[in-house]
């Protein structure tokens, strides 16, 4: 389990990861937590001549939670829990970041590196799909936002040019009610199926509604046709059936050691209806 | 390419220095470098948690960080923990309460536990599993880490009180 020799860079600012990324292009690759890196160069399946870590960049630090949020992208999940004034104004961040991994794996495992990876079965895309979230990278031009839902083209392969970095996330702080439910094989593992949920409601009838899907598909699923079917409604047993009916039709699942397209299918509406009726009723 | 850096580590309050790869895994520095062989080696693959050890305050897999990465950091190793003269709290929890049958985890677990029991002193036996859950055990069940825990984070707490 020993990787192919790499150069080890440490570089304490943004513009030093660029220069780094135009000088060594395909050859380098930036490192956050690790926690998916690592175990890839271990296996030979990524070989990393140029490994550039982002620890000492401040610039990528750091939350800001008021009507707007933003995270920068070495926020780790474990720093997301630990932050009250985020646990008050976008809670569904701290539910779906107990959810992730292990306590280990927390303390590294970073919000940047998760939603840049493009690892269908990470956490963070299909949440911040749900929040409608915008990514801001960094390249050699400036800065520039992706919208989350726009971001993700398929697995691995994102938005992101090779010579940009993640630098933070951002999104307007979630109205009603919320809920990230993930149905795993056992602790650390990825999910079978995901559901985020975001739902606020006028009286007793829904007035919005935002549900994506995690690993259930070679990117995250926002089901736009899925959200828009609950608005309006009062969430009743027979709507929350009809938006999971339009999410199975957004989701393509593959086979894998997780179980076979029907189990998984059969897993996402369990998520999906637990989840609309905990936002629901949080709402 | 693929030169070696000099790397400076302080582990259990020495200062090291020593020239490495910057791939070299983080546990194979301390057992083979620094010969502190407490921090085993298991799965290999961050699940297991046998590796773990304190780098700056948090609980970290040190199988899946290379020393590069861990250049300039404070490390505890269980070997911080207590000597067989004078166990730690845990260590003599652990022991007392049959908390280990083959022993191949618990360098693992008490690191982890220290650390959970810092964060909190006074868990629930949820909280205790919860906090404990990226450390695995193939002997015990798991009844006696959890009763160890417990009885260390009570142990500890009336040490406190007594010392207030």
């Amino acid at each position: 389990m020993i990787p192919a020799a790499f150069d080890y860079h440490r570089p304490n600012d943004l513009n030093g990861v660029i220069s780094l990324l135009q000088e060594h292009g395909d050859d380098a690759r930036v490192i956050a937590g690790g926690h998916s890196l690592i175990p890839l160069m271990k296996l030979r399946m990524a070989e990393v001549p140029h490994l550039i870590d982002l620890q000492s960049i401040s610039e990528l630090t750091g939350i800001d939670s008021g009507s707007t949020i933003r995270i920068g992208a070495m926020t780790t999940q474990a720093d997301i829990i630990d932050n009250a004034s985020l646990a008050s104004s976008a809670p569904i961040l701290k539910e779906a970041s107990l959810q992730i991994a292990d306590p280990q794996v927390r303390y590294m495992g970073t919000v940047g590196g998760n939603v840049a990876n493009g690892d269908p079965g990470n956490d963070m895309p299909g949440l911040m799909q749900c929040l409608d979230a915008t990514f801001i990278l960094r390249g050699p031009n400036g800065e520039r936002e992706v919208k989350a839902r726009d971001f993700y083209h398929a697995a691995y392969m994102t938005e992101r040019e090779d010579d940009e970095v993640m630098v933070a996330v951002t999104f307007d702080a979630p109205k009603g009610g919320y809920a990230y439910e993930k149905q795993k094989r056992k602790i650390g593992d990825y999910a079978t199926a995901a559901a985020a949920v975001i739902i606020s409601k006028d009286g007793s009838t829904c007035k919005e509604a935002s549900i994506a899907m995690t690993n259930l598909s070679d990117t995250p699923v926002f089901c736009a046709a899925a959200s828009d079917s609950l608005i309006g409604t009062s969430v009743s047993a027979e709507d929350i059936k009809n938006a999971v009916n339009s999410m199975i039709d957004a989701i393509d699942p593959a086979e894998d050691n997780r179980g076979p397209v029907e189990f998984k299918k059969h897993a996402a509406a369990v998520v999906l209806s637990r989840a609309i009726e905990r936002a629901w009723q949080r709402a | 390419m693929s030169g070696k850096m000099q790397i400076k580590l302080k582990v259990n309050g020495e200062d090291h220095e020593f020239l490495a790869e910057p791939r070299e895994l983080l546990v194979h520095a301390l057992r083979e470098r620094l010969n502190l062989t407490g921090s085993h080696v298991g799965c290999e693959t961050g699940h297991c948690g046998v590796c773990t050890v304190t780098l700056n305050g948090k609980s970290v897999k040190s199988c899946t960080m290379f020393v590069a990465q861990a250049d300039g950091a404070e490390l505890t190793t269980v070997e911080g923990m207590g000597s067989p003269d004078n166990l730690h709290v845990l260590q003599e929890a652990f022991r007392e309460h049959h908390g280990l049958q083959c022993g191949y985890c618990t360098p693992g677990m008490i690191m982890r536990a220290a650390k959970l029991l810092e964060e909190i002193p006074n868990p629930t036996e949820e909280q205790v599993r919860f906090g404990m859950a990226g450390n695995l055990c193939r002997c015990t069940g798991y009844q006696n880490i959890v009763k160890s825990i417990m009885a260390a984070a009570s142990e500890m707490n009336s040490a406190k009180e007594a010392a207030q």
